[in-house]
């Protein structure tokens, strides 16, 4: 079993190391995924980086060999003669010279070393960031356990909704048939914008908010055929047109929106009309993300 | 040989500190463990010729880490679910 | 959930596990890490170099110093990162904590510490200062010199911390170190070298060109260690309040 050549004894013997660094790091990954505690992940994160440390040490390594700093024989401050030869024995008069290649061998690799030292200080550091971002989900949620933080969340979502919904059927209705971006529950994600991403949401929201106000304006107009060019214009043409009806949500971004990106120019409004129109429908709409009563 | 075996001997005891490190409940636990899989490290890497490596990881990760760990579990529940 | 997360480890461990068969013996002398160049010209040229001892130190803060100042760079941001996540989020009253106990600073450990704290401080400055020949430099000189304070912390409470090393000054040091660090590289891009090349530094020092990299080396560790000691002190004092600055751990 523990011949030569056989696969059990180049991992087992010759290559325990890493062997070893392949399962911390496995550890450490599964830790990542599967655990829920955040702090339990952080602790799997500092395994993983640990077990790519040891990886990189243990390439440096030479059998037999010596730390990285100049031995004695070496390294002689003060005199700076010019050696005249690499003899062993004449290093005591000569001051600091170029180490023969035979002797380099007898040195251990300095290069994985400085590489992994600093790494292990930046290490620590972003240990500390991710920290405090534990530290404020526990205080926005009161837990760090992963699944609860989700499930308050969805929680909140669907908290947040009726108020919304009330507020105009025929914004959501709108949305209903125009976006199938997010198809599974439509409601939700017009209604609850702001956990959503922004990139994803932005044409349904300044559609809405456009529809909306023309909605409030002429009302008793069949909304779904009135509904489609608008969201077409709000969509390609872009914050150019549409915001001019939608006072609130138009005028900064109208000269900000030509530079810049699609993205970028249309998550500005998407905001706006999400703080401003449900207080202009007076309905009691409480939109809070953070801050859960505790 | 007998280095090889101290080699060993520390790289087993790595896995089962990783692994207890994840496995208790109690986050306090938790890090002081994970303080001992660094000392364990340390040892390791002192042993492989890397001092300055090493006195990184004794000064950094046994020290300071468990330190903000610990710092940090003041302020949050104590008990893991998993 | 559970089982569903062994399906990517386990794929990630089958690679590394074939990859891992590949490797060079364990201790090889032909393993190409050791046989690369660069290496080698490390090891053989740092004492003509620079006359440090120490390769690892030479390394780190001559050789590779565009890199470790942006590591210390990195060191410096995620404490402010800390300090701007944590600024003014907390609680504003004072709960009690899930283990909190209410009593005073123990006597016996106070006073050991009083006896510690300024050992602890000499050591972090000889690791510093000693670092070129032998292990230590600025990264594990700051870390002690900031362990210190946080002794000090643990062992009375956080007020009396920040009576020795104000909070501010945590700022105020980081952002030191760092300017030290590119202080000396921009200098001796005046000179007229690159940006980092301490020889230059020669006609300031006075010393030989070789003697000058050795005296900037000095300079570049006391500032990774003024920032590495204010960010850990930083780091300390703001995750264990909260950011709140008071009655900490």
């Amino acid at each position: 079993m523990f011949e030569d050549g056989t696969i059990i004894n180049e991992l087992l013997i010759e290559r325990l190391n890493y062997l070893i660094y392949v399962v911390l790091l496995l550890i450490g990954l599964h830790a990542m995924i599967a655990k829920k505690n955040l702090i339990k992940k952080l602790i799997g994160m500092s395994i993983f980086q640990t077990a790519i440390i040891l990886f990189y040490v243990s390439i440096g390594v030479k059998e037999g060999s010596t730390i990285p700093v100049y031995l004695p024989e070496h390294d002689l401050h003060g005199s700076h003669s010019v050696p005249s030869d690499t003899n062993e024995t004449s290093h005591f008069e000569h001051g600091p010279f170029i180490v023969d290649s035979s002797l380099v061998r007898g040195y251990a690799n300095p290069l994985p070393h400085v590489l992994m030292l600093t790494a292990i200080v930046v290490g620590v550091a972003t240990l500390g960031l991710a920290l405090a971002l534990c530290l404020r989900i526990y205080q926005g949620y009161g837990t760090i356990e992963e699944d609860e933080v989700l499930a308050k969340i969805e929680r909140q979502e669907m908290l947040s909704k009726p108020s919304i919904v009330v507020k105009s059927v025929d914004s959501s209705k709108t949305t209903n048939s125009k976006a199938e971006k997010p198809p599974s529950k439509p409601k939700v994600s017009s209604s609850s914008p702001s956990t959503k991403r922004p990139q994803a949401i932005p044409k349904t929201k300044a559609k809405a908010a456009s529809t909306s106000a023309k909605a409030k304006t002429s009302r008793a107009k069949s909304v779904s055929p009135k509904a489609k060019p608008a969201a077409s214009k709000s969509t390609t043409t872009g914050s150019k047109k549409s915001p001019a009806k939608s006072k609130t949500a138009a005028s900064k971004p109208t000269t900000k929106a030509k530079p810049k990106p699609k993205v970028k120019s249309k998550a500005k409004p998407a905001v706006r009309t999400k703080s401003s129109s449900p207080a202009k429908k007076a309905t009691a709409s409480k939109p809070k993300p953070r801050t859960p009563k505790k | 040989m007998g280095l090889a075996l101290f080699n060993t001997f520390i790289l087993l005891l790595l896995v089962v500190a990783a692994l207890l490190a994840l496995r208790v409940k109690d986050l306090l636990t938790a890090s002081v463990v994970f303080a001992v899989y660094s000392f364990l490290m340390c040892l390791l890497w002192a042993e492989m010729g890397a001092v300055d490596v090493a006195f990184t990881e004794a000064t950094v990760g046994a020290g300071i880490s468990t330190v903000v760990l610990i710092a940090t579990i003041f302020n949050l529940k104590r008990k893991s679910s998993d | 959930m559970k089982l569903l997360s062994f399906i990517p480890v386990l794929v990630v461990g089958v690679l590394l596990l074939y990859a891992a068969k590949d490797f060079p013996e364990w201790g090889s002398l032909d393993a190409p890490a050791s046989k690369s160049p660069v290496s080698s010209h490390f090891i053989a040229n740092t004492g003509v170099d620079t006359e440090v001892p120490n390769m690892v130190t030479a390394v780190l803060a001559d050789y590779r110093g565009f890199d470790t100042m942006f590591e210390t760079v990195v060191v410096f941001i995620a404490g402010m990162a800390v300090l701007a996540i944590l600024k003014n989020s907390g609680r504003k009253k004072l709960v009690k904590r899930e283990f909190e106990v209410d009593a005073e600073p123990d006597l016996i450990v106070t006073n050991t510490v009083r006896l510690l704290v300024p050992v602890i401080q000499i050591f972090a400055f000889y690791v510093l200062a000693h670092g070129h020949v032998s292990p230590g430099g600025g990264f594990q000189g700051g870390v002690l010199m900031g362990a210190s304070f946080i002794l000090v912390a643990l062992s009375w409470d956080l007020e009396t911390a920040l009576i020795r090393f104000p909070f501010n000054w945590t700022t105020i040091l980081g952002g030191l170190g760092v300017f030290l660090y590119a202080g000396i590289g921009l200098l001796s891009m005046f000179l007229g070298g690159e940006f980092l090349d301490y020889s230059e530094l020669a006609n300031i020092f006075t010393v030989s060109r070789e003697m000058a990299r050795y005296h900037a080396m000095l300079g570049v560790e006391i500032g990774v260690g003024l920032t590495v000691t204010a960010i850990m002190f930083s780091l300390y004092a703001n995750l264990s309040t909260e950011g709140r600055h008071q009655r900490g751990l």
